[in-house]
């Protein structure tokens, strides 16, 4: 009886049928493509990218080199330089983060009692030369600078769940 | 205390305990730890931080652990409820006015408060109203305040009290109103208040120099010796990314206790100096070329070569034993004889019957104990901040300490007699101390004419009779009197007087390394293991006095650490060669080097100190030394294959240790001084004398390099120090200027007028730049007001 019915079904193509009615279907289905990087997946404010410092609305670098990023770090990827600037405050002299040895873990930031060193959500980096994964205090203001609004809107998203 | 040992028992464990001691001494002893802030086993007992509160059987109240004593059978909970919750409320009134500024505050990860309230603070502050906040003040160029981080402990106080005999730092105000500072705004000067930074529990007093340059927790952590002085203190040396970024005391009771000098802590600031010398550098026509190794070195060996012994070979006293015993096998494998580390000392007479090496004649611990010490020429507390302290010690004890020098010296303890006399009557009144001791006894027939002529009054017979009474009893012959042009008459006079009274003789050796040095057998008249030596060459007074062809200096600069720097600026001038082994290079040395070797600093090398009690310590490096600079034992060790010398393949600066130990093996350090020279009166010097006093931070070319140290008040010595009656005479007021001339440079300078300085004596600091062009530690001046 099975035999039969076997017969039947492939000599009416049924199986065929009913496969590409569901490709029939996806074609009218939405799209998950993304047209990367036209087109960019939404990221949590979670999100753990390219490092960044950021600076206080006057302009100050929060900064103050306390080092406990560079104490917590478990790549050992950032190492610290810090004075006494003229004016008595506590800086660094030197903030570099090697961007081939970091894990991107987030531990810099959860540590960081002023919010300086912070984990944007920018994914698309490179670089072409050795040496230029050393992300140096200048660059990082920089892309704190030019980031800063997005930075602070993720921090305030996040702000209820901490 | 009473040796009579009961038993307590804390937290359930029986302990031994010494009647009358507090909880917290026995509590220590069984590592049985009992927070605290305020309580330090140097420090007497204060009890006002009420962090160390724990609960006693049938005490109805927490008592405080370190000013409780233990009782017989008394039964101690550290830990429990009571005890704990005690130690939290404490905690929480301690954290009230402390500000929440630890990412900022050098202490941090090294606090002791911050350790604590990890344990016993509240996660919440329940205080709501306005913490209370203190102004700063500057005091001075070594220790940074902050002091609303005060947690009025009074540590800083109470050693300025007990450990430093001045007290620099008090508590003002009361309650809310209370803080720590100087009142009057000056700075603290004292040469031991580095430690103060050491003692404070948190970050309210800091070292300056390393102020916000790094964490505790990310520094490695080296021993080393101190290269500064004789007492060879222990140090921990912090080294971040291979700079050595500060320097902390190591305890060790028997040397330094708990203490360092400013110099030891501070000196390290000096490494990276900008005259530090970077590469080997050769002389070639009047111009300087920066040379590799291999130049520089064939160099220095083809000028010793050429020198078939008409050379002179002089090293800084703060040289390592491997270096000086290096340096004198080269020197006397290529026929050189003179040799010396004595760069200070003018006369040498007496030589032959010197022990084998100066040293202090006790211990450093002894010293405490004795129950008279004379100081002859010296001036204690500048000279061996630690030294000083140890007598201080001995004086609070009850102990005569007694000093005969060439003017009065603040001295912070009870002085038993402080006799002053013009440093040409030095001799003549040691002499009449003497002459008092010996009473009806007979006098020595080679001091029977200068005792013939001396007066003996109430003074001498004063220090005479102190020398008599007790049982332990030291004569110490200071940096003063070993710069004194009579020093051997000095130390003839103090040999018998040592032997009369049954006292024994001493030195305070200087630099670090005298002992060593000597041992080493880098003096003239010395192979190493104190042999004598059979041919003697010429001392540091003499290879510059007799001019020799070329010249090897380890380590000085000779402008500022020799006896007679205008002496030695001539004969280095006319040399036909000049090889420096030297970490530093300034423009004075580079007119008369004609090679110029780096060498390294303390920090970058390994060795070995033998300190003023003949104790042997050896080191390592800390970092690794700068640009081409290299160890001395290393450039000496190639110098010596340079210059085909046998014997000079080491490979590590241990065998040359062991090569040392093995000739000094069996030495022991004695006292006695058996010299029979007939001293006779001296003449007294006409016109005005200089006397040069070598400042407690210019003592060598690191501390003269260590920019903290020299804007320190200790380093302000551009004065003319004149008596009253010499400065009435050529009619000069304080502060005004009077130019001094010795006949071959005439420098202006303030005078200052100083009552106990005889009249005659003009004190002038050596080592310093504005007194480097002139002639001798001791010489006559010309004085007269500018034009």
């Amino acid at each position: 009886m099975d035999a039969i019915r076997s017969w039947i079904k492939s000599l009416l193509l049924v199986e065929l049928f009913q496969g590409m009615a569901l490709t029939g279907k996806q074609l009218f289905a939405h799209k998950f493509t993304i047209f990367y990087p036209e087109e960019k997946t939404p990221k949590s404010p979670r999100y753990r990218g390219l490092h960044a410092q950021r600076r206080y609305p006057n302009g100050e670098e929060r900064c103050i080199a306390c080092k406990l990023c560079e104490a917590v770090c478990p790549a050992q990827a950032i190492t610290i330089d810090s004075e006494q600037r003229e004016d008595g405050t506590r800086r660094t002299t030197r903030y570099d983060i090697d961007l081939f040895k970091c894990i991107y873990c987030g531990f810099c930031e959860e540590a960081c009692p002023v919010d300086a060193i912070v984990e944007t959500n920018i994914t698309d980096f490179h670089f072409e030369k050795r040496g230029e994964q050393i992300m140096t205090k200048e660059k990082l203001l920089a892309i704190g600078e030019k980031y800063e609004a997005q930075i602070a809107a993720d921090r305030a998203a996040d702000a209820p769940y901490r | 205390m009473s040796e009579q040992v009961i038993n307590i028992e804390i937290d359930g464990q029986p302990i031994k305990a010494r009647k009358g001691e507090m909880i917290m001494q026995a509590a220590d002893r069984e590592g049985i730890y009992i927070p605290r802030f305020c309580y330090h086993d140097k420090l007497s007992v204060a009890a006002n931080c009420r962090m160390c509160l724990i609960e006693a059987e049938k005490s109805p109240k927490p008592l405080p652990a370190c000013a409780t004593p233990v009782t017989e059978g008394m039964k101690i909970y550290t830990r429990s409820v009571k005890a704990l919750a005690a130690q939290r409320a404490s905690m929480e009134f301690l954290l009230i006015n402390h500000p929440l500024d630890c990412p900022i505050c050098d202490q941090g990860g090294e606090c002791e408060l911050q350790d604590l309230a990890m344990g016993y603070g509240r996660d919440i502050a329940r205080f709501a109203e306005k913490k209370r906040v203190i102004k700063d003040e500057n005091i001075g160029p070594l220790i940074s305040t902050f002091m609303t981080r005060c947690i009025y402990c009074t540590r800083c106080v109470r050693f300025g009290q007990e450990i430093a005999g001045i007290q620099e730092l008090g508590d003002t105000g009361r309650g809310e109103r209370s803080r720590i500072g100087t009142y009057i705004g000056r700075s603290v000067d004292h040469e031991l208040s580095g430690n103060v930074i050491d003692l404070c529990p948190v970050g309210a007093l800091n070292s300056k120099p390393f102020k916000m340059h790094g964490r505790g927790w990310e520094m490695t952590q080296t021993e080393s010796i101190s290269p500064h002085d004789c007492i060879g203190s222990n140090l921990y040396g912090h080294v971040l990314r291979g700079e050595l970024m500060r320097v902390v005391p190591k305890a060790n009771q028997d040397v330094n206790e708990n203490w360092i000098s400013d110099r030891d802590r501070f000196s390290y600031t000096g490494i990276a100096s900008n005259e530090r010398l970077l590469n080997p550098m050769i002389k070639k026509d009047g111009a300087w070329l920066t040379a590799d190794w291999e130049t520089a070195l064939t160099a220095a060996a083809g000028a010793l070569r050429e020198a078939h012994g008409d050379a002179g070979v002089l090293a800084s006293p703060s040289s390592t034993v491997e270096e000086l015993y290096l340096l004198q096998k080269l020197a006397r494998s290529l026929g050189i004889h003179s040799i010396d580390t004595r760069l200070r000392q003018a006369d040498f007479r007496d030589d032959e019957f010197e022990p084998v090496y100066p040293w202090l004649g006790v211990s450093l611990a002894e010293i405490e104990a004795q129950d008279s010490v004379l100081v002859i020429g010296s001036n204690a507390r500048k000279e061996v901040p630690l030294l000083a302290h140890r007598l201080r010690k001995a004086a609070l004890r009850g102990a005569a300490v007694m000093f005969l020098n060439p003017r009065h010296y603040e001295f912070l303890h009870p002085v038993a007699a402080e006799i002053t006399a013009a440093s040409g009557d030095l001799p003549d009144t040691l002499a009449a101390i003497l002459k008092a001791a010996l009473g009806r006894k007979s006098a020595p027939t080679h001091l029977k004419d200068v005792l013939k002529s001396q007066e003996v009054d109430d003074q001498h017979r004063k220090v005479a009779e102190h020398l008599l009474k007790g049982e332990r009893k030291s004569i110490l012959l200071g940096h003063l009197a070993q710069q004194h042009p009579r020093y051997a008459d000095l130390r003839s006079l103090a040999a018998a007087l040592a032997d009369i009274t049954g006292a024994r003789l001493g030195y305070v050796p200087q630099g670090a390394n005298t002992p060593g040095a000597w041992l080493a057998g880098a003096v003239p008249h010395r192979l190493p293991g104190g042999r004598k030596a059979p041919l003697k060459g010429l001392d540091a007074n003499g290879m510059f006095a007799e001019a020799r062809r070329k010249y090897l200096l380890m380590g000085i600069e000779p402008e500022f650490d020799c006896w007679n720097s205008s002496a030695a600026m001539h004969a280095l001038h006319d040399a036909e060669a000049v090889v420096m082994i030297t970490p530093f290079v300034s423009e004075r040395m580079k007119q008369y080097a004609t090679v110029l070797l780096p060498g390294a600093t303390f920090a970058e090398t390994s060795g070995s100190y033998v300190n003023a009690e003949g104790r042997w310590q050896s080191f390592s490096g800390m970092t690794q030394p700068l640009g081409e600079s290299r160890p001395g034992w290393k450039i000496l060790r190639v110098l010596g294959n340079f210059c085909g010398a046998a014997g000079f393949d080491y490979s590590s600066s241990e065998e040359v240790l062991k090569e040392v130990k093995a000739a000094t093996e069996g030495v022991n350090p004695d006292t006695v001084f058996k010299g029979s020279r007939i001293v006779t009166a001296g003449e007294k010097p006409k016109g005005y004398q200089r006397i040069a006093e070598v400042p407690l931070y210019s003592t060598d070319m690191l501390v003269r390099r260590a920019a903290p140290l020299q804007q320190t008040r200790d380093a302000d010595n551009r004065w003319l120090r004149l008596s009253p009656a010499d400065a009435k005479k050529l009619g000069v007021a304080e502060g005004e200027q009077l130019s001094a001339d010795d006949g071959l440079a005439s420098v202006e300078l303030p005078v200052l007028v100083d009552a106990s300085v005889a009249p005659g004596d003009v004190f002038l600091a050596a080592g310093i730049p504005e007194t480097a062009a002139f002639g001798a530690f001791h010489m006559q001046l010309q004085l007269a007001k500018p034009e």
